[in-house]
C-alpha cells in the first residue's frame, strides 16, 4: 500500500511540478534532512531497540546534516526497500538515498538520479551452511539461490551462473528480511548479496557459526550516495561531504584532534577547517562546514571502524575501502 | 418526460439555450471537454518532466533484455535471452494461473462450509461458523505469511525429503511430482476421452428430454463417470499402458525433474482459497437462506428427498441471489493475489511492479500497464459471471 502511495506521489509530483533545483533551500526551511536509509542492514543502516539509528550510510546522512544544519540529529531516516528505493527519491519523499546503492551507468542516466561518489566499495559474494561442503561459488551448479528483489546482485547472479553454464534457481523476495528467513528456513542452498552485507546477515541467521562466506566476489558494487538530476549545488553539497570524512582522515583529523587542526598552521589544514579562504561559502554552507562534518559525526575511518570496522560486530577488513595512499581506492581531491 | 417538455415549449418559440434538451447536451459536452483536456494536460506535463528529469519514458524497455531469473515459468525463459516483455508474461500467467485455481478451490470449499453451516448436524455447524469467524477475521497478508511459514518450517530439508509412494517427493522446497510423458499410442486415449465427452454430453441431453416426456430417471452420473473416465482407462489399458514418467531425481543441491510445486506458489494457493472461502460461505449461507422455507417443504411434501431438494429447488433459487456477490469475491481474490509480493511467489506485481519496474525506472508506464491488467482481469470475470447470471436468472412467464 505505501509503496503505491508512493508511485501515486511520483506520478502526481511529475504531473504537476516543474523539476525543482532547491533542496538546500528546502532542507534549511524544514530544518530537518529526509534520508533514505536501509532500515534492516546492521552496519550500514539499522535503528537498535532505542530507535537511534547506526550505520556506516546513517552516518553519512548525519555528516550532510552536520554540515548544512550544524546538527547531526536532525534527520529524518525513512527505511526503504530496494525495489522502492528510486521511486521515493524521484519523488521528493527523500533529499538524498543513502542506501548501500550500487552504482550503474543505467542508474545514473535513466533514473533521473546521480550518485555523488562512493562511500563504499564492495562486491558480491555468497553465504553458504558448512554442511553442503561447498568451498567455491563455482560448485553451485544447480543450487536454489536466495536474493532480494530490486539488486544489482538479482542480475549479477543470473550472469555469474550464465556465464559459468550452471543451472540456477533462483527465489526472490522483496526484502532482504524475507529472503534472510528463508535462506535459514532452508528454503535455498545460498544466500546471495553484498559481501558486506553478508556478513551483516550472516550474524542474524539462527546459528551463524553453521554458515560460511564462499571466496568469490563475482562484482563490482561500488556503493554510493544519490541525489535527483538537476540540483546541481545539492549535488556539490552531497559529494563533497564524502570528500571531506576522507580529507579529514587523510589529513589526520579526527572527532578527537580537531582542536588541534582548529590552530594549526598547515595550509592544507587551514583550508580545511577554514580558518584560511571561503570554500565552504562556495558550496553554499558555512566555512567552518568541513568542521562541523568532524566533530559532530567524525572522519570517513571513525565512521567505517565503529560501523562496520574493527569496533563492530561485523569486524570488516577496509581492504579497498583504505584512503588511497594506505593501498586502498578511496581518495578525495583536494579542498582549494 | 424530456420530450413532453420540448413539446410543450415549442409552441412558446423559447431560444434555444433555453430548451432543456440543448442545455443537458451541452452541459455534457462541456464536461467531457474538460475531463479530457485535464487528461492530456496532466499526461502531457507529465512527459515533459519526466524528460526534463531526465527520466526515460516510453515503452522501449518491454524489448530489452530482462537478466534476471524467475523461479516458476510456465512458458520458456531465460534471464539473457528474454525480454522484460517476456517476464511481464511469466507475471501474468502466474497470477492466472493461482487466481484460477483459487477461485475453484474457494468456490468448492466454499459451497461445502456454507452448506454445513446451515446443516442439523450440530458439530458440523459450529466447525463450519468457527472456521468462517476466525478466517474472515484475520487479515490476510498475516494468513499468507502465517502459511507461507507454516510450510517452511514444518517440512523437512531437502536433505531428508519425505519420499511418497510412486516417486514423489516432499520438503521444504517443494513437491515434486513425476511429469508424465506420452508414448506413442497415447493418441487413441485422447481420442478416446474426446469421445467419451461427446457421448456424455449426448446422452445428458438424451436422458433430459425423456425425463422430460415420461418422467423416467436415467443415471447419468455414473453413465457420465463410465463415458469420461472408464472409456480412456480401458483404451489406455488395450494399447498397453502408452505413458511413461519423468521421475524427480536427488541431485546434488535440488531434486530435478518432474513437475515441482514451489512452497510459495502452494502457500499463496492455500492462503487465499481458505481466506475467500470463508466469504464464499457466507455468500452460499445468505442465498440459501433467502429461499422461503416452503420451497423446500413443498419439495418434501411432493416426496423429494433432502439432496435432490437441495440440488433441485433450493440451490437454483438461490443462485440467483448468490452470483453478484460471488462475482465480487471471484474479484477480491484475483486481486489478493497480488499479495504474493509478500511471500516470494513471482506474480505479476512481484515480476513486473517489482523488478522490472525497478531495474527499467519507468514507474508511470509499468504501474499504468498492470492496472490496466488488472481491469481487463476483473471485468472479464465480471463480464462472464453476468452472463451466467442472466442464464440463472429466473424465467419470468
Amino acid at each position: 500500500m505505501k509503496r503505491f502511495a508512493t508511485i501515486l506521489a511520483l506520478v502526481v509530483a511529475v504531473a504537476a511540478q516543474n523539476a525543482s533545483a532547491q533542496t538546500l533551500k528546502a532542507v534549511k526551511d524544514r530544518g530537518m534532512l529526509n534520508c533514505g536509509a536501509n532500515g534492516t542492514l546492521a552496519g550500514f543502516g539499522l535503528p537498535d531497540a532505542q530507535g537511534k539509528w547506526t550505520g556506516l550510510d546513517v552516518d553519512f546522512c548525519r555528516a550532510i546534516a552536520a554540515a548544512v544544519l550544524n546538527d547531526a540529529e536532525k534527520v529524518k531516516f525513512v527505511p526503504l526497500s530496494a525495489k522502492d528505493r528510486f521511486t521515493a527519491l524521484q519523488s521528493g519523499e527523500v533529499d538524498v538515498l543513502v542506501r548501500n546503492t550500487t552504482w550503474t551507468s543505467s542508474r545514473d542516466t535513466s533514473l533521473g538520479l546521480n550518485f555523488t561518489g562512493v562511500n563504499y566499495y564492495d562486491g558480491q559474494g555468497f553465504m553458504v551452511r558448512k554442511a553442503l561442503k561447498v568451498n567455491s561459488a563455482l560448485e553451485l551448479n544447480g543450487a536454489a539461490i536466495c536474493v532480494q528483489q530490486g539488486t544489482t546482485t538479482e542480475l549479477n547472479l543470473a550472469d555469474y551462473f550464465g556465464a559459468n553454464k550452471m543451472q540456477l534457481k533462483t527465489v526472490t523476495f522483496a526484502t532482504a528480511n524475507e529472503a534472510v528467513k528463508a535462506y535459514d528456513a532452508g528454503r535455498c542452498d545460498a544466500y546471495t548479496t553484498d559481501a558486506s552485507a553478508l556478513y551483516a546477515e550472516r550474524l542474524r541467521v539462527t546459528n551463524p557459526n553453521d554458515h560460511i562466506i564462499l571466496p568469490e566476489i563475482i562484482s563490482k558494487e561500488p556503493l554510493g550516495p544519490v541525489v535527483r538530476h538537476g540540483d546541481d549545488q545539492w549535488f556539490d553539497i552531497v559529494k563533497w561531504t564524502l570528500f571531506a570524512m576522507l580529507g579529514a582522515e587523510e589529513l589526520n583529523i579526527s572527532s578527537k584532534t580537531l582542536d588541534e587542526a582548529l590552530k594549526s598552521t598547515n595550509p592544507e589544514i587551514m583550508r580545511f577547517v577554514g580558518t584560511e579562504g571561503n570554500y565552504g561559502e562556495q558550496l553554499g554552507l558555512t566555512k567552518d562546514w568541513a568542521v562541523r562534518i568532524v566533530k559532530l559525526v567524525g572522519n570517513y575511518g571513525e565512521s567505517f571502524e565503529r560501523n562496520v570496522g574493527q569496533g563492530s560486530p561485523l569486524k570488516i577488513e577496509r581492504g579497498l575501502n583504505k584512503l588511497w595512499n594506505k593501498g586502498g581506492i578511496q581518495y578525495a581531491p583536494p579542498i582549494r | 418526460m424530456s420530450s413532453e417538455l420540448s413539446a410543450r415549449a415549442r409552441p412558446a418559440q423559447v431560444v434555444f439555450y433555453n430548451d432543456p434538451k440543448f442545455r443537458s447536451i451541452a452541459y455534457q459536452l462541456v464536461l467531457c471537454a474538460m475531463v479530457a483536456f485535464l487528461v492530456y494536460g496532466a499526461a502531457s506535463n507529465a512527459i515533459d518532466n519526466l524528460a526534463r528529469s531526465h527520466i526515460a519514458s516510453g515503452f522501449g524497455f518491454w524489448n530489452s533484455t530482462a537478466g534476471f531469473d524467475i523461479s516458476q515459468t510456465l512458458i520458456e525463459y531465460s534471464p539473457r535471452g528474454s525480454t522484460y516483455g517476456r517476464a511481464f508474461w511469466v507475471g501474468l500467467l502466474n497470477t492466472l494461473l493461482v487466481a484460477g485455481l483459487g477461485i475453484v478451490f474457494a468456490t468448492i470449499l466454499g459451497f461445502i462450509v456454507g452448506i454445513s453451516r446451515l446443516s442439523r448436524n450440530w458439530l458440523l455447524a459450529k466447525v463450519a461458523g468457527g472456521y468462517v469467524e476466525t478466517i474472515r477475521n484475520l487479515p490476510l497478508l498475516l494468513q499468507l505469511l502465517f502459511w507461507y511459514n507454516a510450510v517452511l518450517k514444518a517440512l523437512p530439508d531437502i536433505r531428508e525429503s519425505i519420499a511418497i509412494p510412486g516417486g514423489a517427493f516432499l520438503n521444504n522446497r517443494g513437491f515434486f511430482l513425476p511429469l508424465p510423458v506420452s508414448k506413442s499410442g497415447f493418441g487413441a486415449v485422447e481420442i478416446a476421452l474426446l469421445a467419451g465427452i461427446v457421448a456424455a454430453i449426448a446422452f445428458y441431453v438424451w436422458a433430459r428430454k425423456r425425463q422430460e416426456r415420461t418422467g423416467q430417471q436415467a443415471p447419468v452420473l455414473w453413465v457420465t463417470l463410465a463415458l469420461l473416465i472408464g472409456l480412456p482407462l480401458a483404451v489406455f489399458v488395450l494399447t498397453g499402458f502408452p505413458l511413461g514418467f519423468e521421475f524427480p531425481q536427488a541431485g546434488r543441491f535440488n531434486i530435478t525433474g518432474g513437475v515441482e510445486v514451489l512452497p510459495e506458489f502452494a502457500a499463496l494457493l492455500f492462503g487465499l482459497s481458505i481466506y475467500t472461502a470463508a466469504f464464499i460461505a457466507e455468500v452460499v449461507r445468505a442465498g440459501i437462506l433467502a429461499v422461503s422455507r416452503g420451497q423446500s417443504e413443498a419439495a418434501y411434501s411432493l416426496g423429494l428427498r433432502p439432496g435432490p431438494t437441495l440440488r433441485l429447488v433450493v440451490i437454483p433459487q438461490a443462485m440467483r441471489v448468490i452470483i453478484p456477490p460471488l462475482t465480487s469475491q471471484y474479484l477480491n481474490l484475483t486481486k489478493n493475489s497480488s499479495l504474493a509480493v509478500a511471500i516470494g511467489y513471482p506474480d505479476l506485481v512481484q515480476v513486473f511492479t517489482g523488478t522490472v519496474l525497478n531495474q527499467t525506472g519507468q514507474a508511470v508506464e509499468v504501474v499504468a500497464i498492470t492496472m490496466l491488467v488488472y481491469l481487463v482481469i476483473s471485468l472479464a470475470t465480471s463480464l462472464l459471471m453476468n452472463i451466467y447470471n442472466s442464464r440463472m436468472a429466473l424465467a419470468e412467464r
